[in-house]
């Protein structure tokens, strides 16, 4: 008796699962990219590097696989530094950097004998978000931005930076001291890679830092743009001045630089190497043909005219 | 009983026995002695990995600032590289975990195993054991996006990181195996054992307590041991829940850096390979080899002075 | 009445008057030590019920035929889960063929064949012991070391499958020697007696009682390999794979792609990786379930 009415009950709680599945996803299944079919070249391109250039390359990914069947892409997300360890190592055919490769990896390459071409793949912007309550605080200035991050930093309040703003203590959010993110925004910021107060909390993951903030009313974070995109509802974006008026990011501001100091490119390392191989060199022509909705699905900025003439001198140096 | 324990239980039983073994049994024994082997070599390998970038390191930084400094700082600059900081972040999350698992996992053990039907056993067991499947990626999530909150709704003014959620949620993940192991060994003590203690006239709360946990403690000490040392090598909830930020403090609310997450975070970031900074990794992953080598020496040499032996 | 009876009854109205007296003063305690079993128990179980039904509501919405067919993808509209769902297989069945047996083995050597007091098996007992604490990242580190580049294997599942396996060996070696510890002297004893050999009587009397043990060793141990994330990220797994992984191909697995989908800014992939998490838990429940029928057959009073 009881074990019928056990079995009862969980063919019930089956069926009722088996119902409320399904029907959660909004966004259309369509792929962004016109695909035509080209079934003559096949391999296989390993890809690995930065978690942060991972959906730019995941979408090329998906999107050469599908034009071009015979060919499997995989992409991996060892970060930058990890991803050019194996590529200099020739373990992998293309490295994904949220940063230009450094001096001492590009010694490791020279010593294994592995040359390389540099491809820019899109832009980044760094958004500066604080809570949506902050009505106070809508443009910030560099130095002001300096003030609030460099290592010596004091301050502990909104007023400590600009007199006219309320005494709301600052909660501060940011990328981990591991990321890209980090370093680019340090050394802009503050002039050094790495040199950052220490009293913030930092996140592996962004949108934990999106919580940490829309959290706190005095809550100050950094991430990509594509993050604060996602959640406009929940945050206030900040405008930065670096000396030529307040300037919003966005991807026309990004793209063409104006955003600063901010902005920053994303790059692709392809060995010269794999650049010899027909699937590679049809991979990297697929992208910069397609590089503006590419980028666009990845929610990155693409190209502006200056990258996109070197990515084209770029492919046809490789089919020469 | 215990008289003649002298010999080990083994050999007195072979003493009976006199004779070649034969062939056929030599490779089966010789195979499974090659198996225990294969630790041995693991820990080598796990030795040899770390040791040698952890001697480059040390020769840029010296042992003393290494493990006195309370700042660690090693990707900021100027970078600083004293690890006290992970490890009072490593200790305030084990010792919340030991402090969830295992008062509550030996209570769920002593309950399934001398209290509830062979229904609810059967029942809860298994159910319990689901719980140390669940990926730590989903209960690190969890500690952030739930436990947090709750200790903020309460009352309790929590960093969004800390130490307390990171490390209560770390002893949820290995309650059950203190619990089941530990059932295991008291579901394997004989029955006549309580049967004789029942007929004294022992109420269930003296045989559980008096008879059935110290006949099985060994078992017991043996999945206790066990969990603290996953709670200490614990990385994933921390990198999650307890945070990134390495400050030198035991208070449960506050965000801490432990030596595991550390490692997770510098070794899958952006950081330049061969750096001092990368190197960091081996010598944290060393520093906390020879802390858990301490701690099990010590922890092993308790167990058996309290081992019991029954027949 | 003769003289021997009253006493005896005296004593035994005695001893009831006594117990009964007794049983009032010691149920506080033995009610307080109730309320701290089921408690416990309670806790977990109630732990148990808010995690699954977190899980649950957020991921049942996305529970659907293009999460278990389809491929990963950069649009939460396209992406699907089943490169990962048959790695993830793969791997299990790796680590049942080789750690298990592997750890089952060292078991029973430390446990009924290895000398006792000597100071290598100390020394092998001790590492064990230790390996259980060894955070999961550095044997990512070993392994990238040894088995991706020193064996020359590549970033492939089997050298992922293999290092979760050295991971997974010490829990189910302490549980496998647990159990086989529990089990009776008297089993071996009598075994003997009747003329089998030291390796008979492991084989057909000690083993299939202590398999339980074993059982519940095993379910731990295969649980947590299969959730976890870091150590195959060093050791090269992808995050983006597209094709049906083989023993020697790259490959990603479950919690890999959980951790990915978490971490990326459309909500839709929060509720992807929810509901990856559910189908994750689906697998280990079956795997559990193979373990704990078997547990329940060699289930043995003493």
């Amino acid at each position: 008796m009881l074990r019928k009415l056990i079995g009862i009950v969980a063919l019930v709680t089956l069926a009722v699962t088996v119902a409320a599945c399904g029907g959660g996803r909004s966004g259309s299944a369509e792929s962004a990219v016109p695909v035509s079919l080209d079934t003559s070249i096949s391999g296989a391109i390993v890809i690995d590097g930065s978690s942060t250039v991972a959906p730019l390359a995941t979408a090329l990914a998906e999107q050469f696989e599908a034009s071009a069947p015979n060919v499997t892409v995989t992409v991996g997300t060892s970060g930058t530094g990890g991803g050019f360890e194996k590529f200099c190592k020739g373990e992998t055919d293309v490295s994904d950097a949220s940063r230009a490769i450094e001096p001492d990896e590009e010694a490791a390459c020279a010593a294994n004998g592995i040359t390389y071409k540099t491809l820019t793949v899109a832009n980044d912007g760094i958004a500066v978000v604080t809570n949506k309550d902050n009505t106070w605080a809508t443009c910030l200035t560099t130095d002001q931005l300096a003030a609030i991050w460099e290592p010596s930093a004091t301050a502990k309040t909104w007023q400590d930076i600009d007199p006219a703003w309320p005494a709301e203590s600052f909660k501060l959010y940011g990328p981990g001291t591991d990321s890209g993110t980090f370093d680019f925004f340090t050394e802009v910021v503050n002039g050094e890679e790495g040199a950052s107060r220490t009293d913030y909390a930092p996140s592996e993951d962004d949108n934990v830092t999106i919580q940490g903030v829309s959290g706190e009313k005095g809550g100050l974070g950094y991430f990509g743009l594509s993050y604060y995109e996602q959640n406009t509802d929940r945050l206030n974006l900040l405008q930065i001045d670096s000396g030529g008026g307040c300037i919003a990011p966005d991807a026309k501001t990004v793209q063409d630089g104006t955003y600063t100091p901010l902005s920053r490119p994303l790059y692709m390392y392809i060995s010269d190497a794999a650049l010899e191989r027909p699937e590679v060199k049809a991979m990297i022509g697929f992208f910069v043909a397609n590089e503006t909705s590419l980028t666009k699905s990845a929610l990155y900025v693409p190209l502006n005219p200056d990258q996109l003439k070197e990515a084209e001198a770029l492919v046809d140096l490789g089919t020469s | 009983m215990a008289a003649n324990t002298n010999l080990p239980l083994r050999d007195r039983s072979t003493a009976l026995i006199h004779g070649r073994k034969r062939t056929g049994e030599r490779v089966v024994i010789g195979t499974l002695a090659s198996a225990a082997i294969v630790s041995i070599l693991v820990t080598i390998g796990i030795v040899l990995a770390l040791l040698g970038p952890s001697l480059e390191f040390f020769r840029d930084v010296s042992l003393g600032e290494f493990f006195t400094t309370t700042t660690w700082a090693p990707l900021f600059t100027p970078p600083r590289y004293g690890v006290v900081p992970l490890l009072t972040g490593t200790l305030s999350t084990t010792f919340w975990a030991c402090v969830i698992c295992l008062p509550l996992g030996l209570g769920s053990a002593i309950y399934l195993s001398e209290y509830a039907s062979r229904r609810v056993r059967a029942a809860v067991k298994p159910v319990l054991e689901v719980l140390a499947g669940i990926p730590t990626v989903v209960l690190g999530y969890f500690a952030l996006t739930f436990l947090t909150p709750l200790l903020r709704s309460i009352g309790w003014q929590v960093d969004i990181f800390n130490a307390f959620s990171a490390g209560v949620i770390i002893g949820v993940l290995l309650l059950p195996t203190v619990a089941s192991l530990s059932e295991d060994a008291m579901k394997a003590v004989p029955s006549s054992l309580r049967e004789g203690s029942f007929g004294l006239g022992a109420n269930r709360f003296q045989v559980s307590t008096r008879v059935v946990v110290p006949a099985a403690v060994s078992g017991i000490a043996a999945s206790m041991v066990l969990a603290v040392s996953r709670a200490i090598g614990e990385t994933t909830i921390v990198l999650i829940a307890a945070g990134q930020l390495a400050q030198t403090t035991l208070m449960p609310g506050d965000a801490v850096e432990t030596m595991t997450a550390f490692i997770a975070a510098t070794g899958s970031g952006d950081v330049s390979v061969g750096t001092i900074a990368y190197k960091t990794i081996f010598a944290v992953g060393l520093t906390l080899f020879v802390i858990t080598l301490a701690l099990n020496i010590v922890a092993i040499r308790m167990v058996r002075r309290f081992r019991e032996v029954y027949e | 009445m003769n003289a021997a009876n009253r006493t005896a009854s005296t004593a035994a109205a005695n001893a009831v008057a006594s117990s009964l007296v007794g049983r009032r003063q010691r149920s506080v305690g033995a009610r307080l030590f109730l309320f701290y079993l089921v408690f416990s128990t309670g806790f977990g179980l109630v732990a148990l019920a808010v995690l699954l039904g977190t899980i649950l509501v957020d991921g049942l919405p996305f529970l659907d035929l293009t999460l278990l067919t389809g491929a990963p993808s950069s649009n939460p509209g396209m992406a699907g889960a089943r490169p990962a769902i048959l790695a993830s297989i793969m791997v299990a069945i790796v680590l049942v063929a080789t750690a298990l047996p592997l750890a089952v083995a060292t078991g029973v050597y430390l446990e009924e064949f290895a000398p006792r007091d000597r100071w290598w098996i100390r020394l092998i007992e001790l590492n064990i012991q230790n390996l259980a604490a060894i955070p999961s990242i550095i044997f990512g580190i070993l392994g990238l070391a040894f088995l991706v580049r020193g064996l020359g294997l590549g970033p492939v599942l089997l050298a992922g499958a293999l290092i979760l396996g050295l991971q997974m060996l010490p829990t189910v070696i302490i549980a496998a020697r647990e159990a086989l510890r529990a089990v009776p002297a008297s089993v071996r004893q009598g075994g003997m007696a009747l003329g089998a050999t030291r390796l008979q009587v492991v084989w057909r009397e000690v083993l299939p009682a202590a398999i339980p043990g074993i059982a519940t060793g095993s379910i731990l141990g295969l649980s947590r390999a299969v959730g976890e994330t870091a150590p195959l990220l060093m050791v090269g797994a992808a995050t983006f794979v597209s094709y049906n992984p083989g023993l020697l191909t790259q490959y990603t697995v479950l919690p890999i792609l959980i951790y990915q989908w978490m971490r990326l800014p459309q909500a839709d992939f929060q509720g992807l990786a929810a509901a990856a998490i559910i189908v994750l838990l689906a697998l280990l429940i079956a795997m559990n379930g193979f373990a704990i029928w078997m547990r329940n057959r060699h289930e043995r009073k003493w």
